[in-house]
C-alpha cells in the first residue's frame, strides 16, 4: 500500500530526499527559501539554467535544498565560486544565497569586488545578525551592546550596514526587506532575476533560537514583532542612513540602476579585438 | 568573430612562464583566474593578451583564494580551468583545494616556488612547496604534481596537468621553480592535432539516471556540468553518492575519503613519470627534479668522468612520487643523494621508500641553484 | 478615502466570491505560529494534536473566512501550509 502524500505546490523546487531542512522552529531561512522559490514559480524560470550558490551557516544549506544545479562552497567564498560560473557560462543565472557572516565578513572582500565589477550575480544575503550555526557568536552585522556568546558583557563592534555597502561598491539593484516583509521580499526576488548586473537583498532575519534568545525575544513570533514594530519602509531613500536599531530598521528598495556588467563589457572587448585582428 | 590560433605551432624562443601559458591554451583551458605575484605574474600577463583572442575568459580576482574558488566555479560549469601563483598565493588557496579535491573538480594551479617562509625571496628560486602540494590542504586526500626542468617542459607539463586532471577530476599542480619560470629557451609547439588532449569524462545518462559522484570501474564518477538539465549538488560536506551531505555516517565518510585516495594510488602506475639517467649500474643514484635536476645530470655525468658510477632519477611527477622507479634504482645504491632548494623535503619521501641510512641531503638556500660542481663535489665526499 | 464614499459594487450579486480550500501538512510543521499569528482574518489556531515533530499544528477555526490570500503559504518556513481556491461547479 502506498500512502499518498500531500504535495506543496513548491515541493518540485525543492529536493525531497533532503526535506525537511535543517532550520529551527520559526527560523527566516525557511521564509527566505519559501520567497525565493515563489519567484521562480511566478517569473517560470528555466531551472536548468539556474544555478544556487551557497557558503557556510545555516542558510547555506539553501543549494541543497533547491532542486536545481547547486554547490555549497567553502565558507565566504560562495560569491568567488559564482564569479567563475558566471564568466564561464554567461547563460547561466547564478543566484548565491549566504549568511551576513560567510558575505561580510570572512567573504566580506569577494562581496565588493564582485559589486565593483558588476558581475551579473545575485545575491541574497540571510541576516540574522550572528554566527547561528556555531552556537551564536557576534558577526559583522551585529548590533552595538547585543548579547553573543563572545560578546558576553554586550556587542562593542559597529555593525556594517549592508545595503549601504552593496551600494557604494556598485551594486545595481539593492534592497532590504524582513522576513515579515515576505511578499515585497519575493516581489524584489524577482526584480533581483530579472536585473543585468550585480544585484543585492539583504534579508533581516531571525534566529530565534540563538540570537533571539540571548537578546530577550524568547519566540521566533517575538522576532517577528520586533520586525513589525520597527520596520519604516523608506523606497528609494538614502541607503546610508537606513538603519537597523532596536528601534527602527530601515527598509525598501533603495537602488535599481543599469550599467554594463563584466561579461558584456568583455564579450565587446573580445568582439572589438577580433575585427581589429581580422579585417 | 575572428579568432587567433589557440595552438601556437612552431618553435619560439620563450620564457618558462609564457610557455606555461601557452601550454594551458593549447590544453584547451578557456578560463584563467589569478592574482599577481612574482615569479607566476607573466602567466597571467600573457594569458590576459591571448584569452581574448581566442574566446577565453581572463579574470583578475580580489586575491588567491578568489583565484581558485573561480576556477573550481568554471571548471563546474564545463570550462577547463587554470590559476597561476607563488607560495604566499599557494599558502592561501589551500582550502579551496580541498574543496576541489573534495568535489573532484578538474583544475590546474600552477606554483612558481620562490624562497619562503611567508614573502621570502620573491625573485628567487625555491623548492620548499613540494610537501605543501601533497599535504597543505586539511584532511587526507591525493592530488597530482607534476615538476617542470625546462621551458620545453612548462609548456609540455602544463598540457599534461590538463589531461591528468580531466583524467582524474583531482586539481593538478605545475611545481615549477622561479629560474624554470624566468628562463628563457627554445620552444617546440608542436600541430595541435599531434597535441594529446584529454577531456573529462562527461555524464551521458538521462538526468535522473544521474548519480554525481557515483565512480566507474576507475573510481572517478562522470561528470556533468552546470546548466545540462542535470540539476545536481555538490559540497565539500561529507557527501553520498548523490551528492547530498551525511556528515554524520562513518560509513559514508570512509567510502568517499577512501576513494579520493585511491582513484590516484591505484592509478599510480599510469600517472607517474620520471626520467632515469645512468641508473642500470649506479652506486651513486641522485635524486632530483625541477631545475636542480639540470646541474645534477651535469653532476653525474662528471662523476663518470671520473670513474664513479652515478646515475640521475628525475621524478616528473612529484605526487604520486615514482616510487617503483626509485625503489629498483636503489636495490644496488650504495649511496643516494638528493639536492633541494629547501631544508629537506622530496628527500623524506626518498628516506622512506628506500630505507637506506645512506641518503644524504644537499640544501641550497637563499640564491642561485646548486651549481654542477656543488653537486658533483658532495657526491665525492659522500660516495667513498 | 472616507468611508462616505464606499458603496456596493454594481455587480456585487453576479461576482461569486471564491471559496477557499485550505491543506495543512501537519507533520511538516514545526509549531512556529506564524499562520495563525499573521492570518488577517484569524482562521486558524493551535490545535491540542501533537504532530510527527512534537508540536501542535494549526487548526482551521472557519475556512470561510479565508480570503485567499495565501500569506500562511508565504509566511511557512515549513512549507506546510498552502490555500487553493475550491472547485465547485455548483456551488459549494
Amino acid at each position: 500500500m502506498t500512502e499518498v502524500v500531500e504535495q506543496h505546490p513548491f515541493a518540485k523546487y525543492l529536493r525531497e530526499a533532503m526535506m525537511p531542512h535543517i532550520w529551527c522552529t520559526g527560523c527566516g531561512n525557511g521564509i527566505i527559501l519559501n520567497a525565493f522559490v515563489h519567484a521562480l514559480d511566478e517569473l517560470q524560470i528555466d531551472l536548468d539554467k539556474l544555478v544556487v550558490v551557497s557558503g557556510i551557516g545555516c542558510i547555506g544549506r539553501t543549494a541543497g535544498y533547491t532542486n536545481v544545479d547547486s554547490f555549497h562552497t567553502t565558507h565566504g567564498r560562495p560569491i568567488a565560486f559564482a564569479t567563475g560560473v558566471k564568466l564561464a557560462n554567461p547563460e547561466l543565472e547564478v543566484v548565491v544565497i549566504s549568511g551576513d557572516g560567510d558575505l561580510f565578513a570572512i567573504g566580506g572582500n569577494h562581496f565588493i569586488h564582485a559589486a565593483r565589477r558588476n558581475i551579473g550575480i545575485k545575491v541574497i544575503c540571510a541576516n540574522n545578525f550572528n554566527y547561528g550555526m556555531t552556537g551564536g557568536q557576534f558577526g559583522p552585522t551585529t548590533p552595538l551592546k547585543a548579547s553573543t556568546p563572545t560578546t558576553p558583557y554586550g556587542n562593542i563592534e559597529h555593525p556594517f550596514n549592508l545595503v549601504h555597502l552593496a551600494a557604494a561598491s556598485g551594486a545595481t539593484y539593492v534592497a532590504r526587506w524582513t522576513t515579515l516583509h515576505v511578499r515585497m521580499l519575493t516581489a524584489s526576488i524577482k526584480k533581483l532575476l530579472q536585473r543585468k548586473g550585480f544585484s543585492f537583498i539583504e534579508v533581516v532575519s531571525q534566529c530565534p533560537e540563538i540570537f533571539g534568545r540571548r537578546n530577550k525575544m524568547r519566540t521566533a513570533l517575538e522576532m517577528m514583532e520586533w520586525f513589525k514594530k520597527a520596520a519604516v519602509i523608506a523606497n528609494f531613500s538614502d541607503p546610508a542612513k537606513a538603519e537597523i536599531t532596536p528601534e527602527k530598521i530601515v527598509v525598501g528598495e533603495f537602488l535599481d540602476l543599469e550599467k554594463p556588467t563584466f561579461e558584456e563589457l568583455l564579450r565587446e572587448k573580445m568582439n572589438e579585438i577580433s575585427k581589429e585582428n581580422g579585417e | 568573430m575572428v579568432k587567433e590560433k589557440a595552438v601556437l605551432t612552431g618553435m619560439h624562443f620563450m620564457s618558462g612562464d609564457i610557455a606555461c601559458a601557452e601550454g594551458a591554451i593549447a590544453a584547451g583551458c578557456r578560463f584563467f583566474a589569478g592574482y599577481p605575484i612574482t615569479p607566476a605574474t607573466e602567466i597571467a600577463e600573457h594569458i590576459a593578451s591571448r584569452m581574448p583572442k581566442i574566446g577565453g575568459v581572463y579574470i583578475q580576482m580580489e586575491d588567491e583564494i578568489a583565484s581558485i574558488a573561480a576556477v573550481i566555479g568554471a571548471s563546474y560549469a564545463g570550462l577547463k580551468a587554470m590559476t597561476a601563483t607563488s607560495g604566499p598565493g599557494f599558502s592561501l588557496m589551500q582550502e579551496n583545494i580541498g574543496l576541489a579535491a573534495m568535489t573532484e573538480a578538474p583544475c590546474v594551479i600552477v606554483d612558481v616556488m620562490r624562497g619562503g617562509p611567508s614573502t621570502g625571496q620573491p625573485t628567487l628560486p625555491g623548492q620548499q612547496d613540494v610537501m605543501q602540494a601533497k599535504w597543505g590542504s586539511h584532511g587526507d586526500y591525493e592530488i597530482i604534481a607534476l615538476s617542470p626542468c625546462s621551458v620545453q617542459e612548462m609548456f609540455d607539463l602544463t598540457i599534461e596537468a590538463f589531461n591528468l586532471s580531466e583524467t582524474y577530476r583531482v586539481p593538478a599542480f605545475v611545481m615549477a621553480d622561479e629560474v624554470v619560470a624566468h628562463m628563457w629557451e627554445k620552444l617546440v609547439i608542436p600541430p595541435a592535432e599531434e597535441i594529446k588532449i584529454v577531456n573529462r569524462k562527461r555524464a551521458n545518462m538521462p538526468p535522473e539516471k544521474y548519480l554525481p559522484f557515483m565512480p566507474d570501474d576507475d573510481l572517478v564518477p562522470p561528470m556533468a556540468c552546470f546548466g545540462e538539465g542535470y540539476r545536481f549538488h555538490a559540497t565539500g560536506l561529507t557527501h553520498n553518492e548523490y551528492g547530498y551531505p551525511r556528515t554524520q555516517s562513518s560509513e559514508v565518510q570512509t567510502k568517499l575519503v577512501q576513494r579520493l585516495c585511491e582513484k590516484i594510488r591505484k592509478n599510480a602506475d599510469k600517472i607517474v613519470r620520471a626520467e632515469e639517467n645512468m641508473l642500470e649500474d649506479a652506486e651513486v643514484v641522485v635524486v632530483a627534479y625541477g631545475i636542480v635536476a639540470r646541474a645534477a645530470l651535469s653532476a653525474v655525468k662528471k662523476a663518470r668522468e671520473k670513474g664513479i658510477k652515478a646515475g640521475l632519477l628525475r621524478p616528473i611527477t612529484l605526487w604520486p612520487f615514482p616510487e617503483k622507479t626509485l625503489a629498483k634504482a636503489a636495490e644496488n645504491a650504495e649511496t643516494i643523494i638528493v639536492p633541494e632548494m629547501n631544508c629537506g623535503q622530496l628527500v623524506r619521501e626518498v628516506e622512506r621508500i628506500t630505507k637506506s641510512s645512506r641518503v644524504f641531503h644537499l640544501a641550497k638556500l637563499g640564491e642561485e641553484p646548486h651549481s654542477p660542481m656543488e653537486i658533483f663535489d658532495f657526491i665525492r665526499r659522500k660516495h667513498k | 478615502m472616507s468611508v462616505k464614499f464606499w458603496r456596493t459594487p454594481l455587480d456585487s450579486e453576479k461576482v461569486v466570491k471564491p471559496k477557499a480550500e485550505i491543506h495543512i501538512i501537519k507533520d511538516q510543521c514545526k509549531g512556529c505560529g506564524y499562520c495563525i499569528q499573521y492570518c488577517p482574518k484569524k482562521v486558524f489556531e493551535e490545535s491540542e494534536e501533537i504532530n510527527a515533530r512534537g508540536v501542535h499544528p494549526p487548526k482551521i477555526v472557519d475556512e470561510k473566512k479565508c480570503i485567499i490570500c495565501s500569506f500562511c503559504t508565504a509566511i511557512c518556513p515549513d512549507f506546510a501550509i498552502y490555500v487553493k481556491e475550491k472547485q465547485c461547479k455548483d456551488g459549494c
